[in-house]
């Protein structure tokens, strides 16, 4: 729209014809109030605090309706607006408590700010309150209703926002409440003797976010706490593939810090103003009593005993270093986590091979990112950040299931549909919910993605084993490969050769871009850092040095073995044959995951970092505490490639992070430190004694330092050591270190060497189980949710649905 | 549109619903004349009513909720036989609209939006119902009774009670 001029206050703005006033004022520094008023949902004009008077109109205007159009004049602060505005206060506190000292919102209460400013101290208004009591809608959800002010943001948001229409406003007039969708007298839930009307929806928290009083509270943080008694941390969620920023607010307690609340006061972040269930009650693991926190090294009795942290390393070093060196490293195994920091999966990567001397390392993946790596090798800006899914046009999804398994990406999408008019184009197995806002919905059969990729490729004859329904699939071809610039979204059912297809037949459209949807918070990153058994960091593949692409700088300073290692599966089965002397396992369960029969480990030395005594930490004859995402810093990558920082918020007396304790175990097993982590003044200046590779250079990482205007970190303990040696060797993770310190997202692309052969390939075709999608739901969270209390609340709760679900139901 | 099976209207009604939905630019908008309608053929809107009416327009249960508990004339609980309605807005209070009410609450024994034991007759006091100019009015479900007295109102209950009054 062409640009227009007005004066506000006499204050010549420019600003585009037709946006709204109040947020041409904003952006130009002067403030108008609004409760009702939110950016992206859709206008109210309810509480009437915007009012603005305009020149030649003889009502005051509600700026947040108010179109600008060329020559307009407005007053935002005459004695007559700020009269206005105070009676709006007065009519609203009429019935609102007073009851700030005790209410969740106090010190964060945009009512409170309000009266505040405005001074309303006194009132006409001599009625006695009307109170009611507090009802509970959910584990969650709480509404007090005599502090409501009706600004129907809560509606809206979950309507609009969430699709769930779960809230509604009932009655009329003073007696006028927001209701939520399952009625007192058909809950089923009694009280006291008083039925309870109840909220059936996915639980996400956002209408208590949006609240700007205390009306809704959050069944995790409400009496707790004050907002300024906490210390609020923004780092990343750990639970789905999206990586949101969330704030945590912590608390000092006598053995560490808990976490006490999370939310989405920092709207900095990739998520922008969205934070599902999890990112908000579910950091409740953290705080749980049955973490362990001590050191447990199992006796001659099979009893688990607990020691110290001395003790419990100089065992593991020895038993480790004895092994690798009797039965070779070809015999020891390592298991990484999917919540790591990227330093802590690439020290594991680089210990396993370097110190354990083997390369059976693998993770629990949730997606098959080393086929999208290699199906991608050799483009350039081909895939998508999670911005993207906001701001993208036409969008392409092949399987997954946003809504559960990525609420983020659901609500991008949901509000790039709402606010951009994107297209939205989806294949499915099942009839997911984000149909309800889909040009066109394709249900694909059951086992039908391949059928349906071939289609896609121009294989016409597949189009009857791809769906049920044969004509809309033309058109359904026709009209994606008809987009520019569209976004593929990339289920993780879809694997190997079937990925592969996919992202070539997307490549042939101008522009698009892809993302592969995992699970957990650092999936991605973990194969990235190359907790796999045939790929080293940046998916250069292992192999005799000479057969490495000329440029791999990993493999030229790796010394790693030169032969691929056993994956996730074949370790186990190596177990079973007795040929596995030894297992590591960092922060994963693969025993439960992966469903490994307990006895195959009874001949293996088991050493498990994990918080809980999980299926596999019940396994292990040494467990050692280790710290979650919340209690570490360094770095995550999201399902998508966008970088981002952790900061530690939580600490727990008695446990360590995973980085510290690989260290750790490498010093007592004898290996040099300082070239596991580069710290301190340089590693080594080979002046030409050896021969090789480096035959003759200074310390690469210690000219490469210099040469990025770095100083040589102090600690072997600094994550940042080793996020030096990720930046430096690591391809695509070339990284702008103010954006990662910033606490901003920055999109990464994987940068694999192409496969010419179909090898890279060929270990998916054959063991398809491999590759594990994790399947969560809204309600858990892979094994690390059964911990948090809240989850499982919510999954009871779940069990109770009493309306049909959204799903289910056809859209407008 | 959604084919309802099994619908707990008459077949002329749901007829009549199935067109409804289809004569306004947005099928929602025949929300309020379907909650009427069914209410007067069920005599109150119930559950099954809400679920079915927001099944005919692809409403959530609650929407329809939230719009029938706006309006004072849709109830929710079954009213009596006869619906009588007061009113005691300006006109009629002036001419005595209050004595009216007053004198079917002591009558009947019921107050407002009160059934009587029997289920005969059932007690509202309304808001204008646009017959200023024969105050003080009431009307009978659809049935206008005006230029009230006491004595009217006796003659009119009683005509209802014999099974006279109901057309």
């Amino acid at each position: 729209m062409a640009d227009v001029t007005i004066t506000v206050d006499g204050k010549k703005i420019t600003a585009p014809a037709g946006t709204l006033l109040i947020e041409v004022c904003k952006g130009a520094g002067i403030e108008i109030p609004a409760f009702c008023y939110y950016p992206g949902l859709s206008l109210q004009a309810a509480c009437r605090m915007c009012v603005v008077r305009q020149e030649k109109v003889p009502k005051l205007q509600t700026a947040c309706t108010t179109q600008v159009a060329e020559g307009q004049v407005f007053f935002t602060d005459t004695p007559e607006v700020i009269q206005s505005r105070k009676a709006m206060l007065q009519m609203i506190l009429a019935n609102h408590p007073l009851d700030c000292p005790v209410c969740d919102a106090g010190g964060e209460c945009e009512l409170q700010d309000m009266s505040f400013k405005y001074g309303v101290a006194d009132s006409f208004f001599a009625e006695p309150k009307n109170h009611r009591e507090e009802q509970k809608w959910s584990p969650v959800v709480y509404f007090d209703r005599p502090r409501c002010i009706l600004c129907y943001r809560c509606v809206r948001v979950c309507g609009e926002g969430m699709d769930d229409f779960a809230l509604g406003v009932q009655n009329r007039n003073s007696s006028s409440i927001i209701a939520p969708n399952v009625p007192a007298h058909l809950s089923g839930v009694v009280e006291n003797g008083v039925e309870l009307a109840q909220l059936d929806c996915e639980q996400c928290g956002m209408c208590i976010d949006v609240c700007p009083v205390g009306a809704l509270t959050s069944g995790t943080y409400r009496y707790k706490t004050r907002p300024w008694e906490m210390n609020h941390v923004a780092t990343i969620c750990t639970h789905c593939g999206d990586g949101c920023k969330t704030t945590l607010g912590v608390r000092s307690t006598s053995d560490g810090s808990e976490i006490v609340r999370g939310d989405n006061r920092d709207k900095s972040g990739i998520n922008g103003d969205f934070l599902c269930n999890k990112g908000r009650y579910a950091f409740d693991f953290a705080n749980s009593t049955e973490r362990i926190t001590q050191p447990l090294v199992r006796q001659a009795n099979g009893e688990m005993k607990a020691v110290s942290w001395e003790e419990a390393l100089s065992y593991v070093g020895k038993k480790l270093a004895q092994l690798r060196d009797s039965r070779g490293g070809k015999s020891i195994g390592v298991i990484g986590g999917n919540r790591l920091t990227n330093e802590e999966a690439y020290l594991l990567q680089k210990f396993a091979r370097s110190v354990l001397q083997t390369n059976n390392i693998d993770h629990h993946r949730t997606a098959d990112y080393v086929a999208f790596a290699q199906a991608l090798a050799g483009t350039t800006d081909r895939t998508a950040s999670l911005r993207d899914t906001l701001t993208a046009k036409a969008v392409l999804m092949v399987g997954g299931d946003p809504t559960n398994q990525n609420p983020a990406t659901a609500w991008n999408l949901r509000t790039a549909v709402r606010l951009n008019g994107a297209k939205l184009y989806i294949a499915n197995t099942a009839e997911i919910k984000l149909r309800r806002q889909a040009k066109a919905f394709l249900h694909v059969s059951e086992f039908g993605y391949g059928a349906l990729v071939a289609y896609l490729t121009g294989d016409d004859s597949s189009a009857s084993s791809a769906v049920a329904d044969v004509n809309a699939l033309s058109s359904f071809r026709d009209a994606i490969k008809a987009e520019e610039n569209p976004l593929i979204l990339i289920g993780s059912e879809l694997r190997g050769a079937e990925l592969k297809h996919l992202i070539d037949f997307g490549l042939a459209i101008p522009g698009a871009k892809f993302a592969l949807l995992g699970d957990y918070a650092n999936s991605r990153g973990a194969a990235d850092m190359g907790l796999l058994p045939d790929m080293l960091p940046g998916y250069s593949r292992i192999g005799p040095i000479e057969t490495q692409p000329f440029d791999s700088k990993t493999a030229m300073e790796f010394a790693a073995p030169t032969e691929q290692g056993l994956d996730m599966l074949e370790i186990f089965d190596a177990a079973a044959a007795g040929d596995l002397s030894a297992l590591y396992v960092v922060g994963s369960n693969p025993i439960a995951r992966y469903g490994v029969d307990p006895a195959s480990l009874r001949n293996t030395f088991v050493v498990v970092q994990e918080m809980f005594l999980t299926e596999t930490a019940a396994l292990a004859d040494v467990i050692l505490p280790a710290a979650n995402l919340y209690e570490k810093s360094g770095s995550v990558t999201n399902s998508y490639g966008d970088l981002q920082q952790v900061k530690k918020a939580a600490d727990r007396a008695g446990v360590r992070t995973d980085f510290e304790m690989i260290v750790r175990i490498a010093d007592k097993m004898g290996a040099d430190v300082r070239k596991l982590v580069p710290f301190g003044t340089g590693v080594r200046a080979d002046m030409g004694q050896t021969r090789g590779a480096q035959s003759g250079e200074a310390d690469r990482h210690a000219v490469w330092l210099t040469a990025n205007n770095l100083e040589p970190r102090l600690s072997p303990f600094d994550p940042y050591a080793i996020l030096d040696e990720i930046q430096r060797l690591v391809p695509g993770y070339g990284l702008m270190r103010l954006q990662l310190l910033s606490g901003n997202d920055q999109h990464l692309s994987p940068s694999a060497t192409a496969v010419t052969d179909n090898n890279g390939l060929c270990q998916i075709s054959n063991r398809r189980d491999l590759i594990l999608p994790s399947n969560d739901t809204l309600f858990t969270s892979g094994t690390l949710g059964r911990y948090s209390a809240m989850l499982s609340d919510l999954r009871q709760n779940e069990a109770l649905r009493r309306l049909p679900q959204t799903d289910q139901t056809a859209a407008d | 549109m959604s084919t309802i099976t099994n619908t707990i209207f008459s077949p002329e009604l749901a007829e009549r619903f199935d067109k409804l939905v289809t004569i306004y630019p947005v099928r929602r908008s025949a929300l309020i004349p379907m909650l009427l309608y069914a209410q007067d053929e069920v005599g109150y809107v119930s559950e099954a009513v809400i679920q079915e009416i927001a099944k005919r327009l692809d409403l959530f249960d609650l929407e329809v909720r939230s719009v029938l508990s706006y309006y004072s004339m849709l109830r929710t609980k079954p009213a009596g036989k006869y619906n009588i309605q007061v009113c005691t807005n300006i006109s009629c209070m002036l001419r005595g609209g209050y004595e009216i009410l007053d004198h079917c609450k002591s009558k009947l024994g019921i107050g407002h939006k009160q059934t009587t034991a029997d289920g005969q007759f059932s007690l509202e006091e309304v808001e204008c119902i646009g017959a200023c100019c024969w105050a003080p009015a009431m009307q009978v479900n659809y049935d206008f009774h005006e230029d009230l007295t006491p004595a009217k109102v006796d003659e009119i209950l009683a005509g209802y009670s014999d099974g006279k009054g109901a057309k």
